[in-house]
């Protein structure tokens, strides 16, 4: 009998399922009189009546209960979605119903009750999908669902009354003032990165000698610790910016974007370039050797073998940069260069946990659907080498 | 028809060929044959200059390779090597039509000589213009490998190891494929092994390497009935020579007047299979037959006279 059920009963799935539930004793949501001080927990059974709270919570049960089956993963992974759906729901019926009668500043947040319940749910979806395994076109798709959907909840106002859309409300345009400079940090520095880095790679595999004093210096940098890379910036462009005529009409200073920008390039130019010669390697031998020898010119080779057979890795080494420079952009907002690091450090400053979460919660998404746009991309850039497989 | 002429190629000061100097007829199959080190792929790659000679001339049709630019002579020669070299993300026909995309033919014309070449290999091309090299077996990869070397329809056929890389089954029957392909279409193939039976068995010459040097050029029979060196007789085998001599003859070349008992043998037999059947059936005499009607018979006699090398060959 045990053994029956070890091979009906997904492990993890059980795993998620008790762990969830203990998750629902933690409180679910904190309710604070203002932005600054600490809540008190509220349990998911207090934050609203029965009439919306028991929907809710069948509805986790339920989530977790289908996560249970082995056998079928399509149900594990509708039960990970129904479970959120139900997690969702709770957030709009209590936010709501707690800040009824508790004044003008009071605050709703999220609690670690629901903080634990979305990882665990999460947990179960990525479990599911890593056993059904769908192929790029299906993870594009997934996706680009999961994203319509969540805008739609967003745009639908039923989370308004959360803390951390408070702080939203109270910064509209500085938000996507914040997301626009982040975006072109991240963005930015990958593009530079890459217009320099992938000839520098192509030289660095023709040249020994080259590749010897570029990879040593590259991998030096990266070990700069980022607070202190940025830190150096700020005098080194300062002087530039003083010393060089016209510099400084071109926007040469030490603080502010230019700093945080250079920092992040020279932060990608080791996986760029890294990647490029592993990629550029990555052609068998006896292939090369039969390229040159009917007679394919260096850049026929590069342009028709190695580039094609080296893409994979190439874009392996981008994927490790966006999502590396999506974080590091966050250190930008300390020295005045925007992003979501902005809200986090002002967050910091007037301990307002909200509005560290508003500049956290959006460099963490967009790191994960940067993550899995790029293992798309490098799955898709993979040379087909089989037609069924 | 394709010179060397007195080439060297020299590495930190030692030679790896040395003043080696050969002439290749049109229409030929000849087989350089050596240890490892004993620089017959660094001959090979001499001649389409993958290897520049340190000094001394290759000249095909005539004509000095030195003069020309690399990539277009390395365009019109053939290359397959061990392993098949194939381009893992290209199907099979853009494999082979690598050399034709190279010289700028017409779409068309592209297609139909893939056709033709898988057809000439036996692999029907519904089947196989849309594979990739990793679907296929060892065998056809390389036979799609030599396929591509031969594409273009070059003036010569460079092949280092071509069968290196094939277990000893399919590697008899890729030989066999490659000296049917070479007399249908009369190409010119330079091959490299370090196999002394393949190098007979394909070789209309064998050119025998021993450090850098060339130290025997010749046909089969003559390698094998008068080794130049100690070297030469040792590639060759003494216990077996006089089989592998009696492997290049055919029993129409010793046929005679006459009847014999038995099962008739096809005139193209070599005599290593008339001695086998005769000392397996007991006879003396076996009867020789042409597309079916007897023709003569070999004897025993002629056979062992023929093994003892005192012969010239036929």
């Amino acid at each position: 009998m045990p053994n029956r059920i070890k091979s009906v009963v997904s492990g993890p799935g059980l795993l998620f399922a008790s762990l969830g539930l203990v998750a629902l004793f933690a409180p679910f949501l904190t309710l604070a009189a203002n932005r600054i001080v600490a809540g008190e927990g509220v349990r998911v059974w207090d934050v609203a009546g029965p009439e919306a709270i028991i929907p809710g919570m069948v509805g986790v049960v339920i989530g977790l209960a289908l996560g249970l089956p082995s056998a079928w993963q399509s149900v594990r992974f509708t039960g990970s979605l129904v479970g959120i759906a139900a997690l969702v729901w709770l957030l709009m019926q209590g936010s709501t119903s707690l800040l009824e009668g508790a004044g003008t500043y009071a605050r709703v947040s999220l609690g670690s009750g629901f903080w634990c319940l979305l990882a665990i749910l999460l947990l179960l979806a990525a479990d599911a999908l890593s056993s059904l395994s769908p192929g790029p076109k299906m993870r594009s798709a997934l996706l680009a669902v999961a994203i319509i959907v969540s805008a739609l909840v967003l745009w639908s106002g039923a989370l308004t009354d959360l803390s951390i859309f408070r702080e939203y409300a109270n910064r509209q345009d500085a938000f996507f003032n914040a997301a626009w400079r982040h975006l072109g940090l991240a963005f930015g520095s990958l593009v530079v990165a890459a217009a320099i880095g992938f000839p520098l790679g192509v030289y660095c595999h023709r040249n020994q000698g080259l590749r010897g004093a570029v990879l040593p210096v590259l991998s030096f940098l990266q070990t700069i610790p980022s607070l202190a890379m940025f830190g150096i910036m700020i005098p080194l462009l300062a002087w530039v910016g003083s010393t060089i005529p016209g510099a400084r009409e071109l926007g040469v200073v030490g603080i502010g974007f230019l700093p945080a920008f250079l920092a992040l390039v020279i932060y990608s130019l080791l996986p760029v370039v890294a990647n490029t010669v592993a990629g550029l390697e990555a052609t068998p031998i006896l292939t090369l050797d039969a390229a040159r020898g009917m007679g394919m010119t260096r850049h026929q080779r590069l342009k028709q073998i190695q580039l094609p057979l080296g893409l994979p890795v190439m874009l392996a080494g981008l994927r490790i940069v966006l999502v590396q420079n999506i974080g590091l952009a966050v250190i930008a907002g300390l020295i005045g260069g925007g992003g979501f690091g902005t809200f986090v450090f002002q967050g910091l400053n007037q301990t307002a946990t909200d509005l560290i979460l508003l500049g956290a919660l959006p460099t963490v998404i967009l790191a994960l659907i940067s993550a899995i746009t790029m293992d798309i991309l490098v799955e898709l850039a993979r040379p087909n080498q089989m037609r069924h497989g | 028809m394709i010179e060397i002429d007195n080439i060297t190629k020299i590495y930190d000061g030692r030679a790896a060929v040395e003043a080696v100097s050969m002439t290749i007829e049109s229409a030929t199959i000849t087989a350089i044959v050596g240890t490892s080190g004993s620089g017959k792929s660094t001959l090979l790659r001499m001649i389409n200059r993958l290897v520049e000679p340190t000094t001394g001339q290759v000249r095909i049709n005539g004509e000095p390779t030195a003069g020309l630019p690399k990539n277009a002579l390395r365009r019109r020669i053939g290359y397959a090597i061990q392993g098949h070299g194939l381009f893992p993300h290209h199907t099979v026909a853009k494999n082979i039509s690598a050399v034709p995309r190279l010289l700028g033919w017409h779409k068309d014309k592209i297609h139909a000589r893939v056709n033709e070449l898988l057809e000439l290999f036996s692999m029907p091309p519904d089947e196989f213009r849309d594979r990739y090299p990793a679907e296929l077996s060892g065998g056809q990869q390389q036979r799609v490998g030599v396929a591509r070397a031969l594409a273009s329809r070059p003036d010569l056929l460079l092949m280092d190891e071509p069968f290196g890389a094939l277990d000893p089954i399919i590697r008899t029957r890729a030989q066999a494929d490659l000296h049917r392909i070479q007399r249908t279409l009369g190409s010119t193939i330079l091959l490299v092994t370090h196999d002394m039976e393949e190098a007979i068995q394909l070789g209309d010459q064998v050119a025998v390497m021993d450090q850098g040097q060339l130290v025997q050029h010749g046909t089969p029979a003559e390698i094998i009935t008068n080794p130049a060196t100690e070297f030469v007789a040792e590639m060759v085998g003494g216990v077996d020579r006089p089989l592998r001599l009696l492997s290049l003859l055919s029993v129409s070349q010793i046929l005679e007047n006459g009847t014999a008992e038995g099962d008739p043998l096809d005139e193209k037999s070599s005599l290593r299979e008339a001695l086998s059947v005769c000392l397996w059936s007991g006879r003396s005499a076996l009867p020789v037959e042409r597309n079916g009607s007897p023709i003569g018979r070999v004897t025993l006699e002629a056979i062992r006279s023929r093994a003892e090398g005192t012969h010239e060959p036929g």
